[in-house]
């Protein structure tokens, strides 16, 4: 559903990493926010990381399944994801600071075509 | 070296929901009101700034101008997210100290009626999945990959310092929030003025955990001015306008550098450290000289953190800072004794101008009921998302 993440038999997130420091982006650049190059490569995030922050939403707009596991996760290589928490109970009990987790996939839609849509999230490692 | 600025005149509408009533009149009231208290009119007034963040393109401050006095000046129509209304204050500041004008007027107006969640808005489910935007995304990413919701970001903020710092929890941000609740009681303009205990803010629905709805700031209506002076024409006025005015001793206003987590998730805390070195830095001031704080309590998981960003406790100690009682009127340091945001209102553009007319009030010793008593100095701090941060520091007049 989004580009940055790139599907196959292993999919992975995939940035746009500054060539002269090395700060890492999901999206498309003008240039980089920290040293101004514009010079990019791409990069593949690490697959696992640790829950660096997370709110468990319980109001949102109308059409949106919750309560949901919002998340900030740290991957392995130090890069920050914005996510969701999967195939945890959103509860503040089961979801804990600095857990371990992993990259998942599954189906979000299905458009009027059959096109399926996939999203990816994290989950407890 | 810029002249000294200080508050002349200031004003602000109760905060709660006008049906009867649009933004220009909320302005006008606030307008009117500043100029009369400063003892002058809108023909002494050399620049006009006027923020609103909804109506941002409703040339608001010439229609104040069209119900007030169109006397020609230069008027600035301002916004910046949630620091739109020190942004306008900032703006008629830095006219003043160019040299530009020696005297202006700055108001924040906003009206919202009943908003719901400010952002996050429905889920369009689209035909076909086209992939646009800088994310290619085929749908909006809102609830799939985390939230757009402010008191989601502003829960992930709290808990972000929950991991970092130890003795920090869904109880102590509780307690920021019944700690308003509980201030504002003594506020005539606050939107709310009801006690509420602890037990009752953790209990209250759950929004987004750790923030439940009385730990959310509410969506309303409201204005607040200042007219600000320069110190040339301050020495020109009589000795009951000086001895009311407060001095502006730091103005700062800025934005988030660069961080590695930003563009995952906004960091609302280095750009609120960094405005509030550099204001203790113009001002001379320190933390601890402080009688009392007006800050950007959106959520009360905000208001935890930016004890520790604003210095108000020692590193790391914001939990232990408002489990003894360190931010209560009665406290070390006493924040948000309006009520805040979470009580007294958050009318977007109005904020950033109505703290200013609170720490004001307090330096005046026309307060009231939750006059801090003796007064001297006080800090004012808004954050708009995106980032902008601005701080104040406001002392009372020595003349």
């Amino acid at each position: 559903m989004v580009d940055y993440l790139v599907l196959g038999d292993e999919p992975y997130l995939q940035v746009n990493e500054c060539k002269n420091c090395g700060a890492r982006y999901f999206g498309r650049r003008n240039a980089c926010g920290q040293c101004g190059s514009q010079e990019f490569q791409q990069a593949r995030v690490s697959d696992t990381g640790t829950l660096r922050t997370f709110s468990i939403v319980h109001r949102a707009a109308p059409s949106i399944p919750t309560p949901y596991v919002s998340a900030i996760v740290v991957t392995d290589d130090g890069t920050s994801v914005r996510t969701n928490l999967i195939n945890i109970d959103p509860t503040p009990d089961k979801v804990v600071l600095g857990m371990k987790v992993k990259l998942a996939t599954y189906v979000v839609g299905t458009d009027d075509e059959g096109k399926e849509a996939v999203a990816f999230a994290y989950e407890p490692a | 070296m810029p002249q000294d600025v200080w508050v002349l005149g200031t004003h602000m509408t109760p905060f709660r929901r006008y049906i009867d009533k649009d933004a220009v009149d909320l302005a006008c009231t606030a307008a009117l009101g500043a100029l009369e208290d400063g003892g002058v009119g809108i023909s002494d007034m050399d620049i006009l700034a006027c923020g609103t963040l909804f109506q941002a393109g409703a040339s608001m401050g010439q229609q104040v101008q069209k119900q007030i006095g169109q006397t020609g000046i230069p008027v600035y129509n301002v916004s910046n997210a949630c620091a739109t209304g020190a942004t306008a204050l900032r703006t008629v500041i830095l006219a003043i100290r160019a040299g530009e004008a020696e005297m202006g007027l700055a108001i924040g107006v906003e009206q919202m009626g009943k908003m719901g969640l400010l952002a996050g808005g429905s889920r369009e489910q689209k035909n076909t999945y086209e992939p646009s935007g800088r994310f290619g995304a085929v749908m909006p990413i809102d609830g799939i990959l985390g939230t757009d919701t402010m008191p989601g970001v502003f829960g992930q903020a709290g808990m972000e310092y929950a991991n970092d710092n130890d003795g920090v929890g869904f109880e102590q941000f509780a307690k920021v929030a019944q700690k308003n609740h509980a201030h504002s009681a003594l506020n005539p303009l606050a939107q709310y003025r009801k006690e509420f205990s602890l037990q009752e803010v953790m209990e209250s629905p759950m929004q987004s955990y750790p923030n439940t709805l009385l730990m959310c700031c509410p969506t309303g209506d409201g204005a607040a001015a200042c007219v600000l002076v320069g110190e040339e024409r301050f020495a020109s006025l009589n000795p009951e306008q000086r001895a009311r005015a407060v001095k502006i001793s730091a103005s700062v206003l800025t934005s988030d550098p660069y961080v590695a987590s930003g563009q995952a998730q906004p960091d609302v805390n280095t750009l609120t450290r960094n405005a509030a070195k550099a204001a203790y830095e113009q001002s001379g001031v320190a933390p601890g000289d402080l009688n009392l704080v007006e800050l950007h309590d959106c959520f009360a998981t905000a208001e935890l953190i930016h004890y520790d960003n604003l210095g108000l406790c020692e590193p790391g100690g914001a939990g232990d800072f408002i489990d003894r009682g360190g931010p209560w009127r009665d406290g070390e340091t006493p924040v948000n004794v309006s009520g805040g945001l979470i009580s007294k209102g958050h009318p977007i553009g109005a904020t950033g101008v109505a703290n200013v007319y609170e720490v004001t009030t307090h330096l005046r010793g026309e307060a009231g009921d939750r006059q801090i008593e003796g007064a001297n100095v006080g800090l004012t701090h808004v954050i708009g998302l995106g980032s902008s941060c601005a701080v104040h520091i406001l002392e009372k007049s020595a003349s």
